[in-house]
C-alpha cells in the first residue's frame, strides 16, 4: 500500500511541473476551503501519531498549541534525521520535496504560522538546495508568500541547517539551536506549545508526520484511519539497513508481520548468504534490541506485526518500539557486545553534557564496554552497567539519556550470555563472535520477563 | 491589595502553605532542615538556573488536589512549580535516594578528589553532598578526565578538572556583567568552560562567580593557596564602595585580611554581589569597618570550635519517619568524656578524667 510514496517512481517528480500534473498541490486548494480548526479535527480523526519516535498523536498536539491575540505561531519541521539506522526523511525530501512542502502549507495554515522553519540536519547538504528550488517553485507559482490563492493567509518557509548534533533532533534543542543558542535542551514545562521559538507557541513535527497532512486533506481523515490497525493508523515508512538482501526505504500499511516483512521478496528479501537472524533494533537505535524470537513472536507466542502496538507488546522486558522506523537487522555473524559498545559511544560523543547523569554516565558505560568487547571486562561490570544504565533512565532533562540506556538495558537483559562470553574467553572472543545460541530457531521463550 | 493565593504543599510529611508559584524546593527551603534536597546547579538570585544537576530530584507522589496522579518520573525540585495539594516525597522516598546517590557517584567520578590542595575545601558544596548522599569507595576504573590548562586572567583561576558544569558563572556574567566573556565550549563529558581565543575575564563584577561556584573550579587568585578556610575566621564588614553595597566577609587571621568575599546566606548563596575592587584589591583592615563576627551555619567545618551558639538547622527527623532516629549506641551514656553540660574550652589545661568525676 502506497500513499505517501505513491508516485515516487514517476519521473521528474522533483520538480513542481510533474508534481503538479499528478495531483499535487491539491490538498492546499482543498485546505483553502476548509477553517484552520476543520483541518485540525480532521487530522485528529485521521488517528496520525508522531512519526518521529514517540508516536504522540499529532492532531492532539496540535491542539495543545496555545492562541494567544497578537503574538505570532510557528511551525518547525523537524528534519534532523540523526538517529542511526533512519534515512526515511532524507528519502522523502530528497524524492518529493514538494510533498513535504504541500504539508507544511496546509499544516501552517491550520496553525496559523506565517512564518515556517525546515530545520535540516547539516550533513543533508545537498538535499537543502533541493528544498530550496522546491520553495522557489511553489513561490513562483503562487503557493508560497504573500496572499496565497487570495485567501489573505501569508506563508514563508525557511530551510535551517543544523551544525550536526544528534542532539538538536529533540525539539526544544532544536528551538535553541534554530535561535541560534547552543543547542541544549530546556526544561519542560513550559511546552514548545505554550512557549517554543522565541517564546511564541510553537509546533514540532517530524518531516514524514507533515508529509501525511497530504493524504490525509486529499482523501479524508476518516478514510485515511481505515489503513492500518488499530491506534496505528496510516501508512509508515520504514528505513531499512543491516543484513537483509533489499535494504532501503519500504512504506507499509502496518499490517504486516515482521516475519513477512523480514523475509517477503516484496521488502526486505530476507536474509544474505541463508544465513539465520540473530537479533533486530526496529525503530532507530534508541529502542531496545530484540533477539529473532522475541521479535518474531511475542512473548504470549502471538505472531509480532509492524505497528506501535504490537512491537510494544511486552514492555521492556519483551517488547521494544515502533520508533523512528529505523529498521536494523542482525545476522548470525554479529556481535552484539561490539554493537552495543558502538551505539555506546555515539551516546557518549552526542550528549549535551547538561545534566550530570547522562554526562557522565554514558562515558563510563563506553568505556566499561570497550573493556568487555576487547577481552578486559570482569563479571562484575555486566552488574555495573545495569546499575549504571538504571540511574541515567528517566533522570535527565531531555529522552537522550533514556536513549542511551535503553540498549545497553536491553543487550543485557536479552544477551547476558553474550557479555559472560565475552568476560570468560577474553582470547577467544577477539578471534571469533558468539554465534546465535538460543536466539534464533526453534523458537524459545523465556519463562521469566 | 489582592491577596496572592496561597497553596498547600505536603513535604515529606510536613504541611506548609506557600504562594503560587513557588517552586518545590523553595517551598522544602521553607522548612528546612533534613527535608531540603540539595542543588548544585540551581541558584535563586540567577535567572534560568538549575535543571541541571538532578541532585535536587523529588518524587511527586500526588499531582494536587485536582489530579491527584503521581508524576510518572522524578522530577527537578528546583523547576517545578507547586500545585494544591501536592505531595512530595524527598528523604521518605528510597526512589530518591538511591537516584541521588547516582547523581553523586556521575558528579563524583571524573572529579580530581584533589581536596587537599584545593582552596574551595571546606566550603564546597559536592564536599557536602558527597559526604551526605555519596559512597564511600568508587566503581570507576578508568582515567579521570583531564583538560589542558587555561589561563583566564589575573585575579581568577580556573581548574576546569573540578567543574561540574552547573552553569551558574555563565549566568551570572551574562546577568550581571556588561558582557560575558566565557561560555561552555565542546559538548559531552568534554564541555568545558572557557573564554573564546583564550580571552582573559576582565569585568567590574566577574570576581562573583568565583562565589557561585559550587566547587574548587573557580577560585581566587589573590588567595591561591594561602589559607585554609577553616583556620581563617569570618567577618563581616562593610565600606563605602560606589560600584557595589559593600557589604562583605572578611576571611581574617589576627589583623591580616586574606580574602574577601560576599556574605552568603544559610544556603550558600550570595545575599549580595560586590564588585572586583571590594573583593580584590581592598585587603587590609583600614579600608573596612568591622560588623562583628559572622554567623556560619552551612559548612560546619567552619565554624568547628569557632564560635560560641552558632545557628542551628531545625531538626525533623521524627517528624519525617515517625519516630526518634534509632541510634547505634548512645555515646553520652556509655562515656563519661562526652558529657554535654561541660565545656572542653571552659577547662583549663588539658582535660582530664577527674574533670569529669567531679560534677557527678
Amino acid at each position: 500500500m502506497k500513499v505517501l510514496l505513491e508516485h515516487a517512481h514517476v519521473e521528474g517528480i522533483r520538480y513542481y511541473d510533474t508534481y503538479r500534473k499528478n495531483g499535487g498541490y491539491r490538498a492546499v486548494e482543498k485546505a483553502f476551503k476548509m477553517t484552520p480548526d476543520e483541518i485540525v479535527e480532521e487530522v485528529k480523526k485521521s488517528g496520525l501519531r508522531g512519526r518521529g519516535g514517540a508516536g504522540f498523536p499529532t492532531g492532539m498536539k496540535w491542539s495543545f498549541l496555545a492562541k494567544p491575540e497578537g503574538v505570532p505561531r510557528h511551525l518547525v519541521c523537524n528534519a534532523d534525521e540523526s538517529e542511526p539506522g533512519t534515512f526515511k526523511d532524507r528519502y522523502l525530501m530528497e524524492f518529493l520535496p514538494h510533498l513535504l512542502i504541500e504539508g507544511l502549507i496546509v499544516s501552517s495554515f491550520a496553525l496559523g504560522s506565517n512564518a515556517t522553519y525546515i530545520y535540516i540536519r547539516g550533513e543533508y547538504a545537498w538535499i537543502v538546495d533541493i528544498l530550496e528550488q522546491a520553495i522557489a517553485e511553489a513561490k513562483n507559482n503562487g503557493w508560497l508568500g504573500k496572499n496565497i490563492l487570495n485567501t489573505g493567509f501569508d506563508c514563508e518557509i525557511y530551510v535551517q541547517r543544523g551544525g550536526g548534533a544528534y542532539i538538536c533532533g529533540e525539539e526544544t534543542a532544536l528551538i535553541e539551536s534554530l535561535e541560534g543558542k547552543r543547542g541544549n535542551p530546556r526544561i519542560k514545562p513550559p511546552f514548545p506549545a505554550i512557549q517554543g521559538v522565541w517564546m511564541r507557541p510553537t509546533v514540532v513535527n517530524n518531516v514524514e508526520t507533515l508529509a501525511a497532512v497530504v493524504p490525509i486533506l486529499n482523501m479524508g481523515g476518516e478514510e485515511y484511519a481505515k489503513i492500518g490497525v488499530g491506534k496505528s493508523t496510516g501508512t509508515k515508512l520504514l528505513s531499512v539497513c543491516g543484513n537483509v538482501n533489499k535494504p532501503g526505504v519500504y512504506e507499509i500499511d502496518m499490517t504486516q508481520s515482521v516475519e513477512e516483512f523480514i523475509f517477503s521478496d516484496e521488502y526486505c528479501g530476507g536474509i544474505p548468504k541463508g544465513k539465520r537472524l540473530k537479533a533486530s533494533i526496529p525503530g532507530g537505535s534508541s529502542v531496545p534490541i530484540v533477539p529473532a524470537n522475541l521479535l518474531l513472536k511475542t512473548a504470549k507466542g502471538e505472531t509480532r506485526y509492524m505497528n506501535y502496538e504490537s512491537l510494544a507488546d511486552g514492555g521492556f522486558a519483551t517488547g521494544t518500539m515502533m520508533g523512528s522506523g529505523g529498521f536494523i537487522v542482525m545476522d548470525e555473524d554479529q556481535c552484539v557486545v561490539r554493537h552495543t559498545m558502538t551505539l555506546a559511544r555515539f551516546y557518549n560523543h552526542e550528549s549535551c553534557g547538561q545534566c550530570s547523569p547522562c554526562r557522565e554516565g554514558t562515558g563510563w558505560m563506553y568505556k566499561i564496554l570497550k573493556n568487555i568487547e576487547y577481552g578486559k571486562g570482569k563479571m562484575s561490570d555486566i552488574d555495573l552497567l545495569w546499575d549504571i544504565q538504571r540511574k541515567i533512565e528517566g533522570n535527565t532533562i531531555c529522552p537522550l539519556g533514556d536513549a542511551a540506556a535503553w540498549p545497553v538495558a536491553a543487550a543485557i537483559r536479552h544477551f547476558r550470555d553474550e557479555f559472560e562470553w565475552h568476560v570468560l574467553n577474553p582470547d577467544e572472543s577477539q578471534r571469533r563472535n558468539f554465534g546465535l545460541a538460543h536466539y534464533a530457531d526453534p523458537i524459545h521463550v523465556p519463562t521469566t520477563a | 491589595m489582592s491577596e496572592q493565593p496561597k497553596f498547600k504543599v505536603t513535604i515529606d510529611n510536613i504541611t506548609i502553605e506557600v504562594p503560587a508559584g513557588t517552586t518545590i524546593l523553595n517551598a522544602a527551603r521553607m522548612v528546612g532542615g533534613e527535608v531540603t534536597p540539595p542543588a548544585m546547579c540551581y541558584y535563586s538570585k540567577l535567572e534560568g538556573s538549575g535543571g541541571k544537576c538532578r541532585t535536587c530530584l523529588v518524587e511527586v507522589s500526588k499531582g494536587s488536589e485536582k489530579d491527584p496522579r503521581p508524576m510518572p518520573k522524578l522530577v527537578a525540585s528546583c523547576r517545578t512549580t507547586v500545585m494544591d495539594g501536592m505531595e512530595v516525597k524527598n528523604i521518605t522516598s528510597e526512589k530518591v535516594l538511591d537516584a541521588r546517590k547516582g547523581v553523586v557517584e556521575m558528579l563524583l567520578i571524573n572529579h580530581p578528589l584533589d581536596c587537599p590542595v584545593c582552596d574551595q575545601a571546606g566550603e564546597c558544596h559536592l564536599q557536602d553532598l558527597s559526604y551526605e548522599h555519596g559512597t564511600s569507595g568508587t566503581r570507576y576504573e578508568f582515567d579521570r578526565r583531564t583538560f589542558e590548562k587555561e589561563d583566564i586572567g589575573d585575579y581568577i583561576s580556573l581548574h576546569m578538572t573540578r567543574c561540574i558544569l552547573c552553569y551558574r558563572c555563565v549566568f551570572t556574567a551574562e546577568q550581571l556583567t556588561q558582557r560575558r566573556e566565557h561560555g561552555i565550549l565542546e559538548r559531552g563529558d568534554h564541555a568545558e568552560i572557557s573564554t573564546l581565543l583564550g580571552k582573559s575575564l576582565d569585568n567590574e563584577f566577574i570576581g562573583n562567580v568565583i562565589d557561585v561556584c559550587p566547587v574548587g573550579a573557580l577560585t581566587d587568585k589573590t588567595f591561591r593557596f594561602k589559607n585554609r578556610v577553616w583556620f581563617t575566621k569570618p567577618v563581616d564588614a562593610h565600606c563605602s564602595c560606589t560600584k557595589c553595597s559593600g557589604k562583605v566577609r572578611l576571611w581574617m587571621r589576627g589583623d591580616e585580611v586574606f580574602r574577601v568575599t560576599a556574605r552568603k546566606d544559610k544556603w550558600g548563596e550570595v545575599e549580595e554581589f560586590i564588585c572586583n575592587d571590594c573583593r580584590f584589591h581592598r585587603k587590609s583592615v583600614s579600608d573596612w569597618t568591622i560588623e562583628g563576627p559572622s554567623k556560619i551555619d552551612r559548612h560546619s567545618v567552619i565554624s568547628q570550635g569557632h564560635y560560641v551558639g552558632t545557628k542551628k538547622q531545625p531538626v525533623y527527623i521524627d517528624k519525617v519517619i515517625g519516630k526518634d532516629p534509632k541510634l547505634l549506641m548512645d555515646i553520652h551514656k556509655v562515656s563519661d568524656v562526652n558529657r554535654q553540660e561541660i565545656e572542653l574550652s571552659k577547662i583549663d589545661g588539658p582535660a582530664h578524667s577527674d574533670d569529669f568525676k567531679k560534677d557527678r
